[in-house]
C-alpha cells in the first residue's frame, strides 16, 4: 500500500534526522569542549569583569626598577610635543576596501584570520550560492525543462551539506578559539596599568603607575585637527599616551553610562560600563598615533568623543610623563618642575563639550 | 507537498452556496474596528505595516541624507523645526539618537512583524491548514489593537522631552541601562518602553492563537509533518514569541520601575548592573531576529515549490532545521555583547555555538536551491524576488559567520559591518520575502492581478538599490567606523555619499514603483482567478476563489493520504 510505504519512508526519514541531529550534537559538544582545551593553559581570565561599588583607583603595580631607570630619569626632562599623525596610519583611509592596518601583534593574528580564511570563505559560498542559482536560471527555465521532476529526496546530498558545513566551521573554529585564547591571556604583573574612563562625552585617562595623575581628552573642533595635521572629527585636545614595545593593562569603566573605548588600527575594543572595570591589554608595535571613537550609544554626543592613542619610546613616554603635573617614574618624586604641557590649549568652540581644557591631577 | 484538496472542497462555491453572497459581512465600523475575521485583520495588519514601513522608511531617508557628508547638515534645522525654538547643537544631535531608535523600533516591532507574523500569518495560516478561522477570534482582534496602540505611543514618544536637550526618545532600539534609565529623563523615553509592552502583549496573545490554531484546527487528515512549511514557519516563531517576549517584558518593566520607582536592578550604585539588562535584551534579541525571518523561510519554501513546480525538497529536514534554528537561536545571545567584557570561555561558547546555526541554516539554502534543480522553472515577480532573497540572506548569513567569531568581533563590533550586516538578513532578508509574499499572495487577498512587469522592475531597482546602500558599509565598518553617529571624519565620506545618493534614492524610486503596481492593481488589475499560479501551486488556499470567500472551509477538506512527499 502507498500509505505503508509512505509510513515506512517517513520513519526512515526521521531516523536519518534523529541520526545526524545526534551526530550535530556530538560533535557541537566537540566543539564546545575544544575551547576549554585551548584555554587550560591559559591563567583566569584577563577580562573577568571586577563588580566595584565606586569606581576605585586600581592598585599600583610595584614595579622592580630597571637598568635602564637612571636613563629614563634623565631623560625626564625632555619635554613633549604631540606626534604629528603619518596619514594613513592609524586612522581611516576614504573609500578603501578592507581593515585598517594593524599596528599589535594579536591586530596582525586577527587581520590574518579575516583575510586569510574567513573572507576567501564566505566569497566563495557567496559566488558559490550565486552560481547555483544562475545554473538554475540558465538550464531549469520552462522553456529549457519543460517538464519538472519530482524528485524530492536524495540522502546523500544532504548528510554532504550538513557535513561540509559543519567540517569548515570545525576549521573556522580552530584559528578563532585560538585567537580569543591569546586575546585574554593577562599581562604580566608588572606591566604599565592605564585606566580609560569613559564620560559624557570626552576619555579621561589615569595613570596610576606613574603617581596618578590624569588626563582629559576632548574633541578638537575641525579648523584646530586641520591646523595640527590631525583628521578631522578624530583628533582630540590631549592624547592617551603609551609606550611602544611592551603590553600595557587597559582597565576601562564608564564614569555615567555605557561607552565603550575602541582603537581599529590596534584591534581594540571594550566595553566602558558604569560599576565594572574591564581589562584588556594593549601592545603598540611600532611610534605612532592611533585614532578610535565612542562605540556604544551614550547620548547625544556620542559621535564626538574620539580616542586618540600616542605610542611614544619608553625614554619619550617618561618624558611626557614628567610633564604631566603629578608625574613619576617608578614611584620616584620628579627631579625638577616641568615646563608646562608643549601643547598650546586649544579653544574649545562647539562640538567640543567646554569641560575641562586642561590636564586636571587626580592625585 | 500533497496538501492538494479536490476540487469540491471549495467551501464556498457561489453558484451551488445556499446563502447567495455567502458574505454576511458586518458593515464597516463593526467589519474592520471590531473584526474577528482573520483574513480582515490579517489585511488590517498589512494595512498598519504598509503605513509603519512608510514612515520607518522616511525616517532611514532622513538618516541617510545627513550621513551623506561629513558635517552636521539637516539636522540642527529639523531640531529647530520640530522643536519650535531655535535648537543648540546637543538638541539638534539628539535628534539624531531619537532617529535612529525610531528607525529600528518601527522597523522591527512595527513593520516586519506585523506584516509577515500578522499579515500573511493570519490571511494564510488558516487557509493552508484548512480551518474557518484563527481559535481565538477576538483575541486576534486585542492583539492587532494593541500594536496600533504601542505605535501610538512610541510616535507620542516624539512629542514629549527625552532629556534636558530634546524632545524624544534617544535611547536606540535596544535602551541599553543607564543610558535609557537615568541617562534619559524625560518621559519621552517612558512612552517608547510602554510602547514595547503594548507590542510585547499583542505579540504574546498572537503567538497563543497561532500555536492554538496550528495545533488544533488542522483539517482531518493534515498530520503535522503534512502542513505547508509557512505553517511550520508560523509554529516555531509562535513558540519564540512566547518564550522570549516575556524576558523583554520583564527587562523593560525592570527599566521602569528603575526610572520611575526608585529600584536598582540596572544601576550598580545601588547593587544593580548595566549588563545584566543586555542579557535579558539580546535573551529576547536574538530568538527577535529568527522571529522576524522564520516566516520569511516559510514562504520562501511555498514559492520556490510553486515556481519549479516541485514539492519541496528534503520537507522534514526542512521543518526542523527551523526548529533547530529556533532552538539554537534561543542560546548564543552573548554574541550581540562580545565587548561587554565577558570572560574568556563564554566568549568560546558563545563564538562556537553561534556558528552552529551556520549548518541549519545552510540546509535551507541549499535544499531552496534543490528544489528549484530539475524544477521547470517560471520566474514570476514571486519566484524573483524569493532568488533574491536567497542569495542576499546567504551574503547577509557569511558576514554574520565573521561576526560570530568573537576576537574578530572586537574590531567589528558596534561598527557598520555589524549595520550591513543586519540589514542583509532583515532589509533584504526579511523585506524580500515580505515582497516574495507579497506579490505571490497579493492577488489572492485582494482579488485583483498586479501588474508582473511593474513588479519584475520593483525587484531590479530595488535589489540595485540596497545593494549599493548597504554592501559599501561593510567597507565602512572595517575601516571602523562606528554605528549611531550623525558626522564623521573626512575619510568616512566616499562610502557614504555612495550608500546615501545613489543607493538610497535608487531604493526610494523602487519603492515608487510598488505603490503604482498597487495602484495599478487596484485600478485596473485583471480579475484574478483562484488559482492563478497554476499547476505547481497545491496548499489549500488555491483550492478558493480570489478573495476566498469571507468565510471559508465551513465543510473542512479532507486531507488525502495518497500523496506523501
Amino acid at each position: 500500500m502507498e500509505s505503508e510505504s509512505a509510513k515506512k519512508m517517513k520513519f526512515g526519514q526521521l531516523a536519518r534526522i534523529t541520526g545526524l541531529s545526534i551526530k550535530t550534537f556530538c560533535f557541537s559538544l566537540a566543539l564546545l569542549a575544544a575551547p576549554q582545551l585551548a584555554a587550560a593553559p591559559a591563567p583566569t581570565p584577563a577580562a573577568t569583569p571586577v563588580a566595584v561599588t565606586a569606581a576605585p583607583a586600581p592598585v599600583a603595580v610595584a614595579v622592580v626598577p630597571t637598568a635602564a631607570e637612571t636613563a629614563r630619569t634623565a631623560v625626564a626632562q625632555g619635554g613633549y610635543i604631540p606626534m604629528k599623525p603619518t596619514p594613513g596610519k592609524g586612522m581611516p583611509v576614504d573609500g578603501r576596501y578592507g581593515f585598517q592596518d594593524q599596528y599589535s601583534p594579536l591586530g596582525e593574528y586577527a587581520l590574518w584570520m579575516h583575510q586569510a580564511i574567513l573572507l576567501p570563505l564566505i566569497t566563495v559560498i557567496s559566488l558559490f550560492v550565486l552560481g547555483l542559482l544562475l545554473w538554475v536560471v540558465a538550464r531549469y527555465r520552462k522553456s529549457k525543462n519543460p517538464v519538472a521532476s519530482k524528485t524530492s529526496h536524495n540522502t546523500l546530498i544532504e548528510i554532504i551539506w550538513i557535513g561540509i558545513p559543519i567540517l569548515i566551521l570545525a576549521g573556522v573554529s580552530i584559528p578563532s578559539i585560538d585567537l580569543l585564547a591569546k586575546q585574554y591571556k593577562p599581562a604580566p604583573a608588572k606591566a604599565l596599568t592605564i585606566k580609560a574612563t569613559g564620560n559624557q562625552w570626552f576619555w579621561s585617562y589615569t595613570y596610576p603607575d606613574n603617581g596618578g595623575f590624569e588626563v582629559i581628552s576632548n574633541m578638537l573642533p575641525d579648523a584646530e585637527a586641520a591646523k595640527r595635521g590631525e583628521p578631522g572629527h578624530l583628533a582630540a585636545d590631549f592624547r592617551m599616551v603609551v609606550p611602544v614595545g611592551e603590553e600595557i593593562r587597559v582597565q576601562v569603566t564608564g564614569a555615567d553610562v555605557i561607552h565603550s573605548f575602541a582603537v581599529p588600527s590596534l584591534w581594540f575594543k571594550i566595553d566602558a560600563v558604569p560599576g565594572r572595570i574591564n581589562e584588556k591589554v594593549m601592545f603598540v608595535k611600532e611610534p605612532g598615533v592611533y585614532y578610535g571613537q565612542c562605540s556604544e550609544l551614550c547620548g547625544a554626543r556620542h559621535g564626538y568623543m574620539p580616542i586618540v592613542v600616542e605610542a611614544l619610546p619608553r625614554d619619550k613616554y617618561n618624558a611626557w610623563v614628567m610633564t604631566q603635573s603629578g608625574g613619576t617614574i617608578d614611584g620616584m618624586p620628579k627631579p625638577v618642575e616641568p615646563a608646562p604641557a608643549a601643547a598650546p590649549a586649544p579653544t574649545l568652540v562647539a562640538p567640543a563639550p567646554a569641560a575641562t581644557t586642561a590636564p586636571a591631577p587626580t592625585v | 507537498m500533497a496538501t492538494t484538496a479536490p476540487a469540491t472542497f471549495q467551501a464556498h462555491d457561489d453558484a451551488a452556496h445556499a446563502h447567495g453572497d455567502h458574505d454576511h459581512k458586518p458593515a464597516f465600523f463593526a467589519r474592520w474596528f471590531m473584526s474577528t475575521n482573520h483574513k480582515d485583520i490579517g489585511t488590517l495588519y498589512l494595512i498598519f505595516a504598509i503605513c509603519a514601513g512608510i514612515i520607518g522608511g522616511a525616517v532611514s531617508g532622513l538618516m541617510r541624507a545627513e550621513l551623506a557628508e561629513p558635517g552636521i547638515q539637516y539636522l540642527t534645522a529639523w531640531a529647530t523645526w520640530f522643536d519650535g525654538k531655535p535648537a543648540e547643537m546637543n538638541t539638534a544631535l539628539h535628534l539624531w539618537n531619537v532617529l535612529i531608535t525610531a528607525h529600528g523600533l518601527i522597523m522591527v516591532f512595527f513593520m516586519v512583524m506585523p506584516a509577515i507574523i500578522g499579515g500573511f500569518g493570519n490571511w494564510f495560516v488558516p487557509l493552508m491548514i484548512g480551518a474557518p478561522d484563527m481559535a481565538f477570534p477576538r483575541m486576534n482582534n486585542i492583539s492587532f489593537w494593541l500594536t496600533v496602540a504601542g505605535f501610538c505611543s512610541l510616535m507620542l514618544s516624539a512629542f514629549v522631552p527625552g532629556d534636558a536637550t530634546g524632545l524624544g526618545a534617544g535611547i536606540g532600539w535596544t535602551a541599553y541601562a543607564p543610558l535609557s534609565t537615568y541617562g534619559s529623563q524625560g518621559p519621552a523615553t517612558d512612552f517608547a518602553i510602554f510602547s514595547l509592552h503594548l507590542a510585547g502583549a499583542a505579540s504574546i496573545m498572537g503567538a497563543i492563537n497561532f500555536i492554538t490554531t496550528i495545533f488544533n484546527m488542522r483539517a482531518p487528515g493534515m498530520t503535522l509533518h503534512k502542513m505547508p512549511l509557512f505553517v511550520w514557519s508560523v509554529l516555531v516563531t509562535a513558540f519564540l514569541l512566547l518564550l522570549a517576549m516575556p524576558v523583554l517584558a520583564a527587562a523593560i518593566t525592570m527599566l521602569i520601575t528603575d526610572r520611575n520607582f526608585g529600584t536598582t536592578f540596572f544601576d550598580q550604585a545601588g547593587g544593580g548592573d548595566p549588563v545584566l539588562y543586555q542579557h535579558l535584551f539580546w535573551f529576547f534579541g536574538h530568538p527577535e531576529v529568527y522571529i522576524m525571518i522564520l516566516p520569511g523561510f516559510g514562504i520562501i519554501s511555498q514559492i520556490v515549490s510553486t515556481f519549479s513546480k516541485k514539492p519541496v525538497f528534503g520537507y522534514l529536514g526542512m521543518a526542523y532545521a527551523m526548529v533547530a534554528i529556533g532552538v539554537v537561536g534561543f542560546i548564543v545571545w552573548a554574541h550581540h555583547m562580545y565587548t561587554t567584557g565577558l570572560s574568556v570561555n563564554t566568549k568560546m561558547y558563545f563564538t562556537a555555538a553561534t556558528m552552529v546555526i551556520a549548518v541549519p541554516t545552510g540546509i535551507k539554502i541549499f535544499s531552496w536551491i534543490a528544489t528549484m534543480w530539475g524544477g521547470s522553472v517560471s520566474f514570476k515577480s514571486p519566484l524573483v524576488w524569493a532568488m533574491g532573497f536567497i542569495f542576499l540572506f546567504t551574503v547577509g548569513g557569511v558576514t554574520g559567520v565573521v561576526l560570530a567569531n568573537g576576537g574578530i568581533d572586537d574590531n567589528l563590533h558596534d561598527t557598520y559591518y555589524v549595520v550591513a550586516h543586519f540589514h542583509y538578513v532583515l532589509s533584504m532578508g526579511a523585506v524580500f520575502s515580505l515582497f516574495a509574499g507579497f506579490y505571490y499572495w497579493f492577488p489572492k487577498m485582494s482579488g485583483k492581478m498586479h501588474s508582473e512587469f511593474l513588479a519584475h522592475l520593483h525587484f531590479w531597482v530595488f535589489f540595485i538599490g540596497v545593494n549599493i546602500i548597504f554592501f559599501p558599509q561593510h567597507f565602512l565598518g572595517m575601516e571602523g567606523m562606528p554605528r549611531r553617529i550623525p558626522d564623521y571624519t573626512p575619510a568616512f565620506s566616499y562610502w557614504n555619499k555612495i550608500s546615501s545618493e545613489i543607493g538610497y534614492t535608487t531604493m526610494a524610486v523602487g519603492m515608487l514603483i510598488f505603490f503604482v503596481n498597487i495602484a495599478y492593481a487596484f485600478l485596473a488589475g485583471k480579475k484574478a482567478e483562484g488559482n492563478y499560479w497554476g499547476e505547481g501551486a497545491t496548499t489549500l488556499e488555491w483550492t478558493l476563489s480570489s478573495p476566498p470567500p469571507y468565510h471559508q472551509f465551513e465543510t473542512l477538506p479532507v486531507i488525502d493520504d495518497k500523496g506523501h512527499h
